[in-house]
This record gives C-alpha cells, sequence and structure tokens, in this order.
C-alpha cells in the first residue's frame, strides 16, 4: 500500500465512524431523514461560504454550511407547526427548494467559482489526500482528515459526556423533560452536531453518500440489537468495514470510492435484512408461519374441547368443518399428536388431558386477555411470546 | 432573451415549443400523481423512488449499451418499483420505521448507481457521455418522441384514474372500509404507486433525480390548500404543476447560465409559498385574521359579562349606569363600547351605558348556550 492509499482508507474510516454516531440517533428517533434534507440543502450554505472563503475547507464554511442545516431543520419544523402540510411533505418541500437555489447560485457564477454540483453531490474521496494541511511549512497530513477527525473527537466527546441525557430524551420525551433535561436543547444540539459532520464529510463522500453512512449501519445495527451501547458499537463497526470493504471494491473495480462504500454497505444491510437472527426477513417469515400453526392448532383443540359427538370429531370431518387445507390439517394435527395434546383412536380424535390443560389456558387467555394472567404461559406457548 | 421574447418565440421556435410542451405536460402528470402521494403520506417516497430509479439506468445502459431514452426509463422504472417494494417490506416486515426505510433504499440504491455511472465513465466506449443528465436532469435534451410519451403516459394514466376513481378515493381516505366493501386494496394501492413510481421516471430526464421529489410534492401541497375536494385538488395541482413547468422553462430560457430543473422547483416553490399564506380557508393570513377577530369578540363578551353582573344587581336592566363604573376593568375602550353599541346589546347616553333586553340575553347565554350564537363560528 502506498501512503495515499493509506490516507484515503483512514480519511473514509474516520467519515464512516463521526456519520455512524449521530445516524444511530436520528434513526432511533424516526427523524433519519432530516439527514437526507440537511445533506441537500447545506448547498447554499457551502457556496455562499465558498463565495466569502474561496476555500472548502475552511472552518467558516464549515460553519456557515452547518447553520443552513439547522435552518432547514427549523423551517421544517415551522412548516410542520402550521398544521397546512403532513409532517413529511413538509421536509419534501423545503430542501428541494434550497438545493435549487444552491444549485443556480453556482450556475450563475460559473466563471467564479471553482465549484461543481457534481462533486458537492458526490465527492471523490480519491483526490482527499492531495490537498494537505501545512503549519509553517510542515506537511502535517491531508486537510479533510484533520477536519474529520476534529469533528468526530468532538461529536465523541459529545456523545460521551451527553449520552445519559440523549438515551433519555431518545427514547421517552417525557420523561426527560421531567428529569430536567430539555428535549429541546437535545434536538438542536443534535440537529447541530449531524450538520456539521454532513458538512464536514459532503466534500469526501458526496451530499448523498453522506445519508447512507449516517442511516445504513445504524438501521443494520438496529436489526441485530435492541441495546443502545451495542447498536453503537455495531454501527461504528460496519461503518469501518464499509469503508475499507469499498476502497477495495473501487480499487478493483476503477469505480467511485463513495459508491463502492455505500455498495458495501448495501450487501451488509441486504445480509443482515434477510438473516439477522429474531428480526430479519426469514426469521419474520418463520415466525409468522408459527404463529399462524399455533393459532390453528388452538382452534383445533377448542373444537374438539367443544364437541364431545364422535362424528364431530372425526380425522375426516375436521377438514370441512373447520375449513382447513389438507396440507394444514394434516401439519396441525401432527403437531398436536406430537405433544400429546391429542389421541387418535380409531379415526377419532380425543383431547388428552395435557391437551385439555392447555386448551383451558388458552380458553382463559381469550376470555380474560390481561397480561398478568397470561404471564406464565408465554414460558410453553410460543405465540404470546410476541 | 427576454421574458417577453421568449413568448414571442414560443410559437415559432420548434425547441423551445417541445421543451415547453414538455414541462408543461410533466408538471400536469406530477401535480396530479402527486396528489395522491400527499394524501397518502407517501410524500418522501417520490424522493427514495427518483434516487432508486438511478442503478437502473445504469444497468439498462450496460446492457443495452443505447442511450435510447425510452430503454434507459425502462430500467429506472423497474429499479424503481423494486426499490418500492423493497421499502414495503422493511416496513411490514421488520421493525425499522418509515423514515429509515426510505432513507435506506434512497441512499444505497443511488450509491450503487454512482457506482456503476463512474464504472461506465471508464469503460472505454463513447457511447456513454450524457448518462449524468439523469442526475440533475436536461430540459434542454427533450426532444419530440419524449413528450409524445410523456403525453400517452399522462394519457393513460388520467384514464385509469378516472376508471378507478371511486376505488382509488375510498383507499386513500379509509383503507379499512374499502377493505370490509371487499375491494382488493393490494391490487388498487399497487396501481396507484405503479403510477407515482411511472410519473417519477419520466420526469427524471427533465428535472433529475434530486429535484424529482419536489415536482411531485409541490403543485399538490399548494393545491391542497386551496379545496377540501379530491377532485378540485387533483385538477388545481395539474394546473400549478402545467404553470410551474411553463414558467420555470421561460425564465430559465430567457437567462444564461440557468438550468431549467431548480428554477421549475423554484417557482413551484412560489406556488406553494402564496398558498400557504394567501389561501382563504387554511392560509396562514386569513388564520390569524381570524384569530384576531376571535381573541376581540372574547374581550367584547367579557366586557358584556361585566355588565350582566352588574345590571343584574337591579331589577330594571336597562337601569343607565356610568361608564366610570366600569374603569377598574380593563377590557373597553370607547372602540369596544361603540361595537356593542352597534351590535344592539347596550345604548349609550351621554356619560352612561343601559343594557338593552337584547344585551342581556346574549349575556346570560353566553355559558350556557342554549340559544345558537351565530357570532362564533369556528
Amino acid at each position: 500500500m502506498t501512503q495515499p492509499q493509506i490516507e484515503i482508507q483512514l480519511i473514509a474510516m474516520v467519515v464512516a465512524i463521526a456519520c455512524a454516531i449521530p445516524g444511530v440517533f436520528l434513526v432511533l428517533r424516526k427523524m433519519a431523514l432530516i439527514s437526507d434534507a440537511i445533506s441537500h440543502s447545506i448547498l447554499p450554505g457551502i457556496v455562499i461560504g465558498f463565495f466569502i472563503t474561496q476555500d472548502l475547507n475552511s472552518p467558516l464554511l464549515i460553519a456557515l454550511a452547518a447553520v443552513t442545516g439547522v435552518i432547514t431543520v427549523v423551517l421544517v419544523e415551522w412548516i410542520q407547526k402550521t398544521g397546512l402540510v403532513k409532517e413529511d411533505t413538509a421536509i419534501g418541500l423545503v430542501f428541494p427548494a434550497l438545493f435549487s437555489i444552491g444549485v443556480i447560485l453556482i450556475a450563475k457564477n460559473a466563471n467564479d467559482v471553482h465549484l461543481d454540483v457534481d462533486a458537492v453531490l458526490l465527492g471523490e474521496l480519491a483526490f482527499a489526500p492531495f490537498d494537505r494541511l501545512l503549519m509553517s511549512g510542515m506537511d502535517m497530513g491531508p486537510k479533510s482528515l484533520w477536519i474529520m477527525g476534529v469533528i468526530l473527537l468532538v461529536s465523541l466527546l459529545l456523545l460521551l459526556l451527553f449520552y445519559k441525557e440523549l438515551k433519555v430524551s431518545t427514547f421517552d420525551v417525557g420523561l426527560s423533560a421531567a428529569m430536567g433535561i430539555s428535549p429541546m436543547v437535545m434536538h438542536y444540539g443534535l440537529m447541530s452536531v449531524s450538520s456539521v459532520t454532513v458538512v464536514g464529510a459532503f466534500d469526501a463522500v458526496g451530499a448523498i453518500l453522506v445519508v447512507a453512512l449516517m442511516i445504513t449501519p445504524a438501521a443494520t445495527a438496529y436489526l441485530l440489537t435492541s441495546n443502545l451501547k451495542k447498536m453503537l458499537l455495531i454501527s461504528v463497526g460496519i461503518g469501518i468495514f464499509s469503508a475499507i470493504g469499498g476502497y477495495w471494491l473501487a480499487h478493483l473495480l476503477d469505480a467511485s470510492i463513495s459508491g463502492s462504500m455505500t455498495t458495501v454497505l448495501a450487501v451488509v444491510f441486504l445480509m443482515v435484512y434477510l438473516f439477522a437472527p429474531g428480526k430479519g426477513l426469514i426469521a419474520v417469515l418463520y415466525r409468522q408461519r408459527q404463529q399462524r400453526t399455533e393459532v390453528s392448532l388452538i382452534t383445533f383443540l377448542l373444537h374438539l374441547n367443544n364437541h364431545s359427538e364422535e362424528n364431530e370429531r372425526h380425522i375426516n370431518h375436521l377438514q370441512e368443518h373447520i375449513n382447513w387445507q389438507k396440507v394444514r390439517s394434516k401439519t396441525v394435527l401432527n403437531l398436536a399428536e406430537r405433544n400429546n395434546m391429542i389421541t387418535i383412536d380409531n379415526d377419532v380424535v380425543s383431547l388428552t388431558k395435557k391437551g385439555k390443560d392447555f386448551t383451558d389456558l388458552a380458553l382463559e387467555y381469550i376470555i380474560t386477555n390481561k397480561d398478568e394472567k397470561i404471564e406464565h404461559m408465554k414460558e410453553d406457548f410460543f405465540l404470546f411470546r410476541g | 432573451m427576454s421574458i417577453t421574447d421568449y413568448f414571442e418565440q414560443l410559437f415559432s421556435d420548434y425547441t423551445l415549443r417541445t421543451i415547453t410542451l414538455g414541462t408543461a405536460v410533466l408538471g400536469a402528470i406530477c401535480g396530479m400523481l402527486g396528489s395522491f402521494a400527499v394524501l397518502r403520506k407517501q410524500s418522501l417516497l417520490g424522493d427514495a423512488i427518483s434516487h432508486a430509479a438511478l442503478p437502473g439506468i445504469a444497468i439498462a445502459f450496460l446492457i443495452t449499451g443505447a442511450k435510447d431514452s425510452n430503454v434507459l426509463l425502462l430500467g429506472a422504472l423497474v429499479s424503481g418499483l423494486i426499490g418500492t417494494f423493497w421499502i414495503r417490506g422493511i416496513i411490514t416486515k421488520t421493525h425499522l420505521k418509515t423514515d429509515t426505510a426510505l432513507g435506506l433504499i434512497l441512499s444505497l440504491f443511488f450509491g450503487f448507481g454512482m457506482l456503476l455511472l463512474t464504472f461506465i465513465q471508464k469503460q472505454p466506449n463513447a457511447n456513454q457521455a450524457g448518462l449524468d443528465k439523469y442526475l440533475f436532469g436536461q430540459a434542454a435534451t427533450l426532444v419530440v418522441s419524449d413528450v409524445i410519451v410523456m403525453v400517452i403516459v399522462t394519457g393513460v394514466s388520467l384514464f385509469t384514474l378516472l376508471l378507478f376513481w371511486k376505488e382509488f378515493k375510498i383507499l386513500l381516505f379509509d383503507a379499512d372500509y374499502t377493505k370490509t366493501l371487499g375491494f382488493n386494496t393490494r391490487i388498487i394501492d399497487i396501481l396507484i404507486t405503479f403510477f407515482i413510481v411511472l410519473a417519477i421516471v419520466i420526469g427524471l430526464q427533465t428535472v433529475g433525480v434530486v429535484l424529482m421529489s419536489a415536482m411531485l410534492l409541490a403543485p399538490a401541497a399548494a393545491a391542497r390548500q386551496w379545496t377540501n375536494s379530491l377532485s378540485v385538488m387533483i385538477g388545481l395541482a395539474a394546473i400549478f404543476g402545467a404553470f410551474s413547468g411553463v414558467f420555470g422553462t421561460a425564465i430559465s430560457a430567457s437567462q444564461d447560465n440557468l438550468s431549467t430543473g431548480p428554477v421549475i422547483v423554484l417557482v413551484a416553490a412560489v406556488f406553494v409559498l402564496v398558498s400557504f399564506i394567501f389561501s382563504p380557508g387554511r392560509g396562514l393570513l386569513f388564520r390569524e385574521i381570524r384569530f384576531r377577530q376571535n381573541r376581540r369578540d372574547l374581550k367584547l363578551k367579557k366586557t358584556l359579562q361585566l355588565m350582566y353582573r352588574i345590571a343584574s344587581t337591579h331589577e330594571n336592566i336597562s337601569h343607565p349606569h356610568s361608564i366610570k363604573i366600569l374603569n377598574d376593568f380593563q377590557g373597553f375602550t370607547r372602540g369596544t363600547l361603540k361595537t356593542m353599541e352597534e351590535r344592539e346589546w347596550i345604548e349609550i347616553e351621554q356619560k352612561s351605558w343601559m343594557l338593552t333586553s337584547k344585551g342581556y340575553r346574549e349575556a346570560s347565554n353566553l355559558f350556557s348556550k342554549s340559544t345558537t350564537d351565530d357570532t362564533a363560528t369556528d
């Protein structure tokens, strides 16, 4: 590996980690699309900042653009508060308008501005190592590494300092207000950190891929755990993996690094979406199937419980009476027999002692339908496990 | 070229006419179908789908190697539909919320599309230039065949809309009721979503991936402010959309260096802003006016209540009292007394007032509301 290669991977990693941290909270607060809105609407802020500073990496420009990000949030909330349109429409109205202003500003000043909409939207990580930070003639490494490093450090510091407050205000706004932690301060604090991160990251990975780096690691981690600390750690891990994996994929295909990073993220998400234990697609479909079978089982047992006459309990009769398809009734019958809940005698089905007890419990559940009554049943009952 | 020049040349200049017609038709269909997106709370679906269409365009190019915009749009349609159904799968099958699902599909598909586009650009094939017009859109590249496609799509969706009007409308406002009536909600739902995706895809070439969502939303959000009727809203949205298209094209054609897409979006945003402020029913301006009127009315009634309490201590309710005894109460001015006199609640003689029988009735009914009160309409 050459030095620029190492530096590119280092920048990609720092960007990924810096994005993953606020991303977790955005996903948990159901504000994932705010990151999309911010990443587009900072464009006019960047352009105006660039007019003033003539330097894409100047701290003033980052501050100006971050202010535009916060203004976006305020505007969206203001429109929501008027109640004229739904919440999501407010987001969808604000950011394209601001983005259009940015595009027009660039187009009108195309001759004086060394700034390209493509570059803002898509970014180019490969050029990042060539913009070096020089301090009294000494080469201190790539500029964007320093900028993102500082942003990452600050957001890590804020996370450690306000972890408890963030946690409470994310999961229970009412409680946090009662405890004297202002949800407003937390909200705008998070919005400011997100804006700064988006601005800092945009010129490395581009405005749209910032969204991917923010949301995807967090959403993937959310499918794997419901513990906030683990979620933060997993999403940071996924971010790092996508940074390094993405770099080498881009190297292989000779394509854009940020696009490759997103593609790696997409593959990781797809895998987790399909195979995550408990919350993945396959697990959910399996559970839904199980639950369907168990509902059938209970229906079947209740039917047996209600009828003492033999013809109602005849094995051939069940099919037409409960109106199940053949396969289904066979599955249910087998399941019940395996669990010793029924005995089949001369093609007539009857409940065993265990089956009778189980049916009574189920009946009690259906009648009372109160959580504390069925607490002990959750152990033996797949269905009630949620 | 100034704007008046533009309108003069509109009928003679072939390119200008094509582009204007294209953006107008596009605005109309987006407004029409966008109304459904807005009312179904799927506003940001448009944003997600337009981004998700990008890999489809790239893959269609990789397979066919052609730049025929219809083939590319077919790819966009397929990939947009995959994105839509994946979003639905994420929302229904996992505990991730709508916003996360939209953000995921939007950014992941777009990123993959970018990977493919940059990959294509490195290919030794001179044909690939121009694919990135789908990023920001270039109305200038519209040709007659594109406009014909747009018109056909508009016609088909209008026809379907009229054919299934009842079903669309009922699903929009009460999905559960629709189900109990025995309609197949799934199919109606897929039909609407399909047409929304279609509208987005045909707009990509003109306004581009990033701004497409605004094309869909803005006319509908503006139209929503003026009416509570679905058919009127759809009609208005189509008109607003078409006008944004025409004005946007006019403005961008009359200046150098102005791309059409952003200007159309900004014109649509102006429509939204004007509607937000000036619509008579819901607009902010009239709402504020009503609010103030109500507040003044309330103050008036507060004064009336005080007078009522004073008057009810006397046997004759129209016994005159001096205005001075109202002094320790802050809620009256010469103006309010005059208004009360106009409403015939009181009569004023020199420096004293007396309650009329109408005013007495009004005041005694203030809390009980036993008679209908025509002043309190809100």
